[in-house]
């Protein structure tokens, strides 16, 4: 095995990044996302086991009117992004079967707290129409008000909510 | 596969590549950020922001792209507030957010794949309780309502306070990264 090779200069990743989502809004005439494709996800489950259920609840109807996951953008996009970190992550020797986790946190309560802070950020993007990804980033580079509100709510929160999490990661 | 698919699918594979070579698939380098003791989250998205909006601004400009035909996410206030509020807390217990839990996942962790089960239970549950939260879900709708629309300013000048305001920020942290080292 050879040793991971170190991280790449976070500002040039960021620019890097940035071209990716301008070739969006220009090529695809839209920005990037996440959370959508786990909504995707989620409607088609819930049409498969009760299809009434699915088409009576405007939230999963309107994630399944355009074909459903199968012809999802944002779908075939985090698919990418799974390869994509892949591959990277490959290339760099930087595979590795484990968890990251703090100097003092349990394999267990890092599990439990990735698990239930996944969830809790799944009921956040759900209300907020998008993540960091389809809000923060893609909303906040074309100015939407709302993009903003959502970003520093995120922030404001995740500091506060920080300061209750010392033993997780310190 | 439709080419719009397949775009779909390259555009998400450098998306994912770029946050792996920061390392952004490793929650303890997201978790820093909440900590002050790693800035790569601010750096990144912040670089990014400027270098889309900046894209964005100046081709628009120029008339190389149609800024008008890009989707431009719609505000509706309560909603994206308490999300924003809710997510925040999310993200700090998850060490990732949505995509850096895939690319996170991909590349072997554990706590991965833990992040992005608890997405999707999070949204298929947040969905299912949908009748009982649709008046909130739909409260506070501006429609798309932009900054400058907002303010009044012209988007130039907006573009600029926020290009400042970063490399104020990139300044900032850069003194203190300084500051730590000698520590």
């Amino acid at each position: 095995m050879t040793r991971p090779r170190p991280y790449a200069n976070p500002y040039y990743c960021g620019v890097g990044l940035g071209l990716v989502l301008l070739g969006a809004y220009a090529l695809a005439g839209r920005g990037l996302g996440a959370s959508g494709a786990f909504a995707s996800g989620a409607s088609l489950l819930v049409a498969t086991v009760d299809p009434g259920r699915a088409s009576a609840n405007p939230y999963f109807a309107n994630y399944l009117a355009d074909g459903g996951p199968a012809g999802d953008w944002l779908v075939f996009e985090i698919c990418g992004v799974i390869i994509g970190g892949i591959v990277s992550a490959a290339l760099a020797g930087r595979v590795r079967f484990g968890i990251d986790r703090g100097p003092s946190a349990t394999p267990r309560a890092r599990l439990v707290a990735a698990a239930g802070g996944g969830a809790i950020m799944g009921v956040g993007a759900m209300l907020a129409r998008g993540c960091t990804s389809g809000q923060a980033l893609t909303g906040g580079a074309l100015l939407s008000v709302g993009s903003w509100l959502f970003m520093g709510a995120l922030f404001v929160a995740g500091f506060a909510a920080a300061q209750l999490l010392k033993r997780l990661w310190q | 596969m439709s080419g719009g698919l397949f775009l779909a699918l390259l555009i998400g594979i450098a998306f994912g590549a770029a946050l792996e070579q920061a390392g952004l698939g490793n929650a303890r380098k997201l978790a820093g950020q909440f900590y002050l003791t790693d800035f790569t989250v601010l750096k990144v998205m912040l670089s990014a922001i400027l270098t889309a909006m900046l894209g964005t601004f100046w081709l628009g400009r120029f008339g190389l792209i149609d800024a008008g035909r890009i989707y431009v996410p719609e505000t509706y206030l309560w909603p994206q507030l308490v999300g924003g509020l809710i997510f925040g807390v999310g993200f700090a217990l998850a060490g990732l957010c949505p995509g850096t839990a895939c690319v996170s996942a991909g590349s072997g962790r554990l706590d991965g794949l833990a992040v992005v089960g608890g997405i999707f239970a999070g949204v298929l549950g947040a969905g299912l309780a949908f009748p009982m939260l649709e008046t909130f879900y739909r409260s506070g709708a501006r429609g798309v309502v932009t900054l400058p629309v907002l303010t009044g300013l012209p988007a130039g000048v907006v573009v600029l306070v926020i290009v400042v305001a970063a490399l104020g920020l990139f300044q900032a942290v850069a003194w203190h990264e300084q500051r730590a080292r000698h520590e």
